[in-house]
């Protein structure tokens, strides 16, 4: 693919965890589509975003981002299950804000400005007041999903953000996070839920035990899967 | 948050007050004496300081514990003054050059005290001989053991009574290490014999069986003495004050406070001061 | 056993009437303890979360001497302090002894480590709840020590208030660094331990009602905040 169309290389990622190895040898580029990494548990995929992310360092290997307009990409991550301080949903935002280089120095009322955009982009500015912890895991989710939006990043990494989620909650956050790719955040969305990748992703990932067992376009990936683990998995997933 | 915020805000501040109020309280002018459980369990000082305090406007701080601990805090230059009753002991104090001159100030006397009825057949006037027979019939004695002037004392009698004590104690001998409130507690509670100083055993509360089984004794007086703590090796010592403090013990109207100390109508110390 | 209903009548009847001697021995119990506890609070809850939060080595060790630090007796403690703020010690020259600046000191020395050892289980079962996140958001080190010591507020004071029921039931200490002296270092524990040897045990067990009446107000205390902020703040 062209340059621009790439988002990120792996390069021959490895990580050792606990004894057994989690990640075996990733090589790809990820393209600047939305993407979703699929796999059955234990696969890597979740150790795999957050190597991507920077929380942990691989064993062997290297993560080399794409550059945006000369300069590293903004990554935001957003986790299974949302950890929101104990303090109101707004200033949990104005929060994480506080901790990016790119806003801390801005005034108070410039950040509850982008606090209150950002709710109101997960429709929940009305609940801005409210001790954050009080909320649904729904709602809390979403307010996550603020939190990681105000930040403008360039790119969201989200780890199956609706396994702990209710139907109704689920389709919430699933419409949310169009609305952030369609904003122009590159996605690389970690899920189990079938139905969730097939409506979103244009690229799907899917890996087990530790390596990429096939990799292509959406549509391809779901109605012929080439390899064996692959068709396993989807005649399995009952999602 | 702004509530939590205000009051955690308001609890420093008054942290910090607190502690500010704390270091300032010590203005006015006072020193500190080292004194026997005794004379504060009497309730001597609370008669004597407040007209001396009244009189000269020095707050006197009194700290008390056993004859052994309060010379140790004298060597220690931790207080001005020290005012115990065991001569030997006071006498060495000065002699190394610690303090003094040691000036007499008051005597009381020390009771044998001992259960009402008199199972080693004790009673009477005589401290020596009723020793020997409570050693001779191993009847429960309670020695406070602390190295206090009320247990120098009593080791002295036994030695006057012809027994080295350490040497013949036996488990009738119940050594507890303590001040002697603590000691006479244990007796009443053990129904045992044990020496005591009248002004103790007068605002003693807690008798059970015990009672008063042998006094009068010439040998039973127990001298107080007081000591200026030596500004030589003590720098900081207030050796102005202390000296006012000594100086009005043993002045004709220090001697009569003292004298006119009373539990239930009896004086509990006979100042004898030498003039 | 009427012994009881006399110690709860005294107790009563010495609380309500006013006894200027006693509301002092109160106030100065209280002003002691409270302020070695704000100053145990800070030292405390900084250690706490340092070792909660970071990553250096002898931090397993760290743990095991806080946790061991909770059982200091305070007797040994006060002859420590005593024989530092003695004349013939290191600083007695700031003429500390037998006041109740000595006092606060001892039972700083008492309490700090007990909130530290407190504070840091607290804080790092929260650090295991909001590490990935924090570092996610760019916070770790001292940043996120101080994010989760505000975010644990509540259970740090259920850790501040053991603490300070802790301060104010000692007697080891503040009796050989503060020498009972009536009027300037006596509290409420040393009062009773006087008033037993006098021999008054009424007395003393009427001090010690009002005493436990303190510290179970304390507890009530914790209890209660505990609650209330779990239903306000999830």
């Amino acid at each position: 693919m062209a340059e621009s169309d790439e988002l990120v290389r792996l390069i021959g990622l490895q990580f050792e965890g606990r004894g057994h190895r989690a990640l075996d040898g990733i090589d790809t580029v990820l393209p600047r589509k939305r993407v979703a990494i699929l796999g059955p548990n234990g696969a890597g995929k979740s150790v795999l975003l957050r190597v991507m992310h920077g929380l942990l360092k691989p064993s062997a290997g290297v993560v080399a981002w794409a550059h945006v307009n000369t300069h590293a990409p903004r990554v935001a991550m957003v986790f299974q299950r949302p950890v929101l301080l104990r303090r109101s949903v707004e200033d949990n935002v104005i929060y994480a804000l506080r901790q990016s280089a790119r806003h801390r120095h801005e005034p108070a009322a410039r950040l509850r400005d982008r606090a209150q955009l950002a709710l109101a982009g997960v429709g929940l500015a009305h609940l801005s007041g409210r001790p954050g912890r009080v909320l649904s895991g729904g709602e809390q989710q979403r307010v996550a999903l603020a939190r990681a939006w105000s930040l403008e990043p360039d790119v969201l990494l989200l780890d199956e953000p609706t396994a702990s989620l209710d139907p109704g909650a689920t389709r919430a956050v699933e419409g949310i996070i169009h609305e952030i790719a369609a904003s122009g955040v590159a996605i690389v969305l970690v899920t189990h839920h079938r139905g969730i990748a097939k409506r979103f992703a244009e690229h799907i990932v899917f890996m087990d035990r530790g390596r990429i067992a096939e990799e292509s376009v959406a549509p391809q990936f779901f109605s012929a899967p080439a390899s064996e683990p692959a068709r396993a998995y989807l005649e399995g997933d009952l999602a | 948050m702004t509530f939590i915020r205000r009051s955690f805000i308001a609890s420093t501040l008054a942290a910090v007050l607190g502690a500010a109020s704390l270091g300032a309280a010590a203005q006015d002018q006072f020193i500190v004496v080292a004194s026997t459980t005794s004379t504060e369990q009497s309730g001597l000082f609370g008669h004597l300081l407040p007209v001396f305090e009244k009189k000269t406007g020095i707050k006197v701080r009194v700290v008390a514990v056993g004859t052994g601990q309060a010379l140790d805090q004298g060597r220690r230059g931790d207080a001005d003054v020290v005012f115990v009753h065991d001569k030997p002991a006071e006498e060495k104090f000065v002699a190394d050059g610690f303090g003094g001159p040691r000036l007499e100030v008051m005597y009381n006397d020390f009771v044998l005290v001992g259960p009402k009825v008199d199972p080693a057949k004790a009673g009477g006037k005589d401290i020596l001989e009723g020793l020997k027979k409570i050693e001779a019939a191993k009847a429960a004695f309670v020695s406070r053991a602390d190295k206090s002037g009320t247990h120098a004392a009593e080791v002295r009698y036994w030695r006057a009574a012809g027994l080295e004590i350490d040497k013949v104690k036996g488990s009738w001998y119940r050594e507890t290490g303590s001040g002697m409130g603590p000691a006479l507690n244990t007796a009443s509670s053990m129904d045992a014999y044990i020496l005591a100083d009248r002004g103790t055993w007068l605002s003693f509360k807690n008798r059970a069986n015990l009672d008063i089984v042998v006094q009068g004794d010439t040998r039973l007086f127990n001298q107080y003495g007081v000591m200026l703590v030596s500004p030589a090796k003590h720098p900081h010592v207030k050796k102005d004050l202390g000296q006012a403090f000594i100086d009005w013990l043993v002045s004709a109207e220090g001697q009569q406070t003292i004298a006119a100390y009373k539990i239930g109508g009896e004086q509990l110390f006979f100042p004898n001061a030498k003039r | 056993m009427n012994w009881i209903g006399e110690s709860l009548h005294g107790a009563v009847a010495l609380a309500t009437a006013g006894d200027a001697r006693l509301w002092a021995i109160i106030f100065l119990s209280l002003q002691v303890s409270l302020t070695a506890v704000a100053l145990a609070a800070v030292a405390g809850c900084l250690a706490g979360a340092a070792v909660a939060v970071g990553r250096f080595p002898g931090r397993r060790l760290a743990i095991v001497l806080l946790n061991a630090a909770m059982g200091l007796p305070p007797v040994v403690v006060g002859l420590v302090v005593y024989l530092l703020l003695s004349r013939a010690g290191p600083l007695g020259s700031m003429g500390l002894l037998f006041t109740p600046g000595a006092m606060v000191i001892a039972q700083f020395l008492l309490i700090a480590p007990i909130i530290a050892a407190l504070s840091r289980q607290v804080i790092e079962d929260a650090w295991r709840e909001y590490e990935e996140q924090l570092r996610s958001l760019g916070v770790s080190g001292p940043g996120a020590a101080l994010t989760l010591i505000w975010d644990t507020r509540f259970s740090l004071v259920t850790v501040l208030l053991a603490g300070l029921g802790r301060a104010m039931a000692e007697v080891g200490a503040v009796m050989i660094v503060g020498g009972n002296i009536d009027g300037v270092t006596r509290v409420m524990t040393t009062a009773i331990a006087l008033e037993t040897s006098k021999g008054d045990l009424p007395l003393a067990l009427a001090l010690g009602l009002i005493l436990l009446a303190i510290v179970l107000g304390l507890n009530g205390l914790a209890y209660a905040v505990r609650e209330w902020s779990v239903r306000r703040y999830g």
